[in-house]
């Protein structure tokens, strides 16, 4: 089977704390791992997210296949330990690991990225990056490498390795690292999702995230709309109890010809719980428009009944595809999570070769 | 077999021990009471601790007292009906119409505080120099725990002064709720370290005998970070030198303050597994710390407005009132399947807060219901203000304000 040439391989999905941006980073990789692709699923918060919602032991630091997708396709999770990856660090450039071990021994390892936070950083994207440059007899490891990344709050800071190791530190091999990864972060073969809810805070941290994000320079790919609610009053009468509100009055004719006329208040009790849905759903059509005018490619993920498990999780993974194939040809400067298949053909393929 | 046997013979099950009942947390008391001056609303993220926090102050300014609520990261939209405009790092008064007391609100600007902290505690040259150090402007501005060890100090501050009855404090969006407690001492640990010491050694005079393993764990600290750090951090901590002490002092002394009597903690959680988890391990470190807790508030509830039709019974005459037909049948239907929503999710979310008194049967639980909107005004901020502080049992439908639903009758 031979994957569709691709443009953009590496997804970051970020989004406001308790948005979901782990389900929806889960849900992404399965859907990019449909018919027979290789997916990387990569944690960077340390909170075993993944291990739990795809109901494994937690995950150590190393590939493990977590899930197959239809046609063969795979998906495998990793959990970044930073510790590990200054360790992996030190050997690869100094070939100084067992002096790493000694230096975690004293805790010095950590002393390292605190006294630096941006190494941090710089650590778990370095591991993203040589993820997606990965190659094997030619060809890439992965099709796409998914990436459950920092909240919004926090995303730039957290993409823009370089820009906040300028301020510490000006030379050493950790600057012209970090290089070598904003090369591959600020190509096309990235984008960066952002996952909301319909609240304030969420939808105006989304807008404020793709503000940061494009003027550092870094590829803003979708906005997910997670957990979105179907009204449940018929819509003509929506607006009218969002409006003026609904009385008893407009309720208990229906109600008494199915006899329901015995239960005192009830009618009116109705009325006020459907005008505060109606109003609630008033309320979320608008930060609806205002995602909207975002003018980003944008799909929403049905809030779903019952635990967050496989089954759901390839549920929302087939609105995703859904939307992928939707957005394919339409989406502009080609980031969105549609852009991962035909879109390659109207991009060089060296685009998928690996800029760093 | 022979389980079967036993199980033929055995006694019919006693009946399953009602939920434990929580108890109410009255918080008007809790903050017009003179002997009350700090409260801290801590808890997950996105919670609403803010709102929250705001909510009480402008309680207890209506109720007479002077209060200030410093806010750490408030909405646009809450920070404007609050003044909050400006950064300007001290509390500026909000103008409150009819309040016998005074509302002051400010935003924490940590950056700021860690600069005054050190202007005061240094000589002008000093001063400037650290405050030119590349590595304490990443410190100030963008070391994890700052915001947290800055909020500390500026309610030390606040405390001194003495010119509140009253201060409210909203706690930091960290990922847990305990990094408010951790991160100042963390901080301070670190500033005051050993490790930076023997780190930034050989370029301090009168510490000519660093150990072997401490020069080659330098040099390797050097290759990772680049050389620059290392004389940026060195330089800083030289001339922090004298400012050590102080650091230690000032967070060991408002950490204490936080166990003296006329401190109480508020923990905001939403009826979520997370941050119900969250309000646990906040609730276990406050008891073992012997910090003072007033209680939960469960924020952000959905009662019913009427409890008489169960969420089946709801769906079922949905069904009836559309197979009846007639004019508003499917509106009516509608209404009915809103309720049925309605009572499921309040269910559920009783039975997450039931699961939280079984743990903590000694925290008293406030619940405050959902508003249609966010809540972004004064007006919004009163009306969680009553949800807050009105008597436990007196609502419209008889539901206490400890409960959900109505404790289930047996």
């Amino acid at each position: 089977m031979s994957p569709a040439p691709s443009s953009v391989r590496c997804h970051v999905v970020t989004g406001k704390g308790g948005t979901g941006k782990t389900t929806v980073a889960a849900s992404l990789a399965l859907a990019l791992a449909a018919d027979g692709r290789q997916v990387l699923l990569v944690e960077t918060e340390g909170r075993q997210g993944i291990a739990q919602l795809f109901d494994t032991p937690p995950l150590p630091y190393e590939e493990r296949r977590v899930a197959v997708a239809r046609g063969g396709g795979e998906v495998k999770a990793l959990a970044i330990d930073v510790e590990e990856a200054l360790l992996e660090y030190l050997e690869m450039f100094y070939n100084l690991r067992r002096a790493g071990r000694a230096l975690r021994r004293v805790g010095a390892v950590d002393f390292a990225t605190t006294i630096a936070p941006g190494l941090r950083d710089v650590l778990l994207t370095g591991k993203v990056k040589e993820a997606v440059t990965r190659r094997h007899d030619g060809r890439p490891v992965y099709d796409a490498v998914v990436v459950d990344a920092p909240p919004t709050g926090r995303i730039t800071r957290f993409l823009n390795v370089t820009g906040e190791m300028a301020g510490l530190t000006r030379s050493g091999p950790i600057k012209t690292q970090s290089d070598g990864v904003m090369a591959v972060l600020k190509s096309p073969q990235t984008a960066v999702h952002l996952v909301t809810l319909l609240e304030d805070m969420p939808v105006q941290e989304t807008a404020d995230a793709i503000a940061e994000l494009t003027a550092a320079g870094l590829p803003v790919g979708s906005v997910v709309v997670n957990m979105a609610a179907e009204p449940a009053l018929p819509e003509p009468e929506l607006a009218r109890a969002a409006g003026a509100g609904l009385t008893g009055a407009d309720l208990a004719p229906a109600l008494a010809a199915a006899g329901l006329r015995d239960l005192p208040g009830l009618a009116d009790a109705l009325a006020a719980e459907a005008t505060d849905h109606a109003r609630r759903w008033a309320a979320q059509d608008e930060l609806r428009d205002e995602v909207e005018a975002m003018g980003r490619p944008t799909v929403e993920l049905p809030l779903l009944p019952g635990p967050m498990d496989l089954g759901a999780l390839f549920e929302l993974a087939g609105r995703l595809e859904e939307h992928l194939r939707t957005e394919v040809g339409r989406a502009d400067g080609g980031v969105g999570i549609a852009a991962r298949n035909e879109r390659g053909a109207e991009r060089p393929a060296g685009a998928s070769g690996g800029t760093a | 077999m022979t389980q079967t046997t036993e199980r033929t013979r055995r006694a019919p099950r006693p009946p399953a021990p009602p939920a434990p009942e929580a108890l109410p947390l009255e918080l008007a008391e809790l903050i017009t009471g003179p002997d009350t001056r700090i409260v801290v609303c801590c808890g997950a993220g996105g919670v609403g601790k803010t709102t929250t926090s705001a909510a009480l102050a402008l309680a207890a300014a209506e109720a007479g007292r002077t209060v200030v609520v410093l806010t750490i990261d408030p909405a646009r939209r809450l920070a404007q009906s609050l003044g909050l405009v400006e950064l300007d790092n001290e509390p500026r008064r909000v103008d409150v119409p009819g309040a016998k007391g005074e509302l002051h609100a400010m935003m924490l600007d940590m950056k700021r505080t860690f600069d005054d902290i050190v202007v005061a505690h240094s000589t002008p040259d000093r001063a400037q120099q650290i405050l030119e150090n590349p590595f304490y402007q990443t410190l100030s501005s963008s070391f994890a725990g700052t915001q947290e060890y800055m909020a500390m100090e500026k309610l030390g501050q606040l405390r001194a002064g003495d010119r509140w009855d009253l201060i409210v404090v909203d706690t930091p969006p960290s990922r847990s709720a305990l990094d408010f407690l951790d991160a100042p001492n963390r901080m301070s640990r670190f500033l005051d370290g050993t490790m930076i010491r023997l780190l930034t050694a050989p370029s301090r005079t009168g510490f000519k005998i660093a150990s072997a393993s401490f020069l080659f764990f330098s040099r390797i600290i050097s290759k990772i970070l680049g050389g620059q750090l290392l004389r940026d951090i060195s330089s800083f901590v030289a001339a922090l030198d004298t400012m050590f002490g102080g650091f230690r002092e000032r967070a060991t002394a408002t950490y204490e303050l936080l166990r003296r009597p006329g401190t109480w903690f508020v923990v905001v959680a939403t009826p979520e597994p997370d941050a119900l988890r969250e309000a646990s391990y906040f609730v276990d470190r406050l008891s073992a710390e012997e910090m003072p807790l007033a209680g939960l508030v469960l924020n952000r509830t959905h009662p019913p407005t009427t409890t008489a039709l169960s969420s089946t019974r709801a769906d079922g005459a949905a069904e009836e009132v559309l197979e009846a037909g007639g004019e508003g049948a499917e509106l009516a239907a509608g209404a009915l399947r809103v309720h049925a929503e309605r009572m499921t999710q309040a269910s559920r979310e009783q039975h997450l807060a039931d699961r939280f008194t079984s743990a903590h049967p000694e925290v008293a639980v406030r619940t405050v219901p959902a508003a249609a909107g966010d809540v972004h005004d004064l007006d919004g901020l009163r009306g969680m203000a009553d949800a807050l502080t009105g008597p436990d049992g007196d609502t419209p439908t008889g539901v206490p304000r400890r409960r959900i639903l109505p404790a289930r009758r047996r």
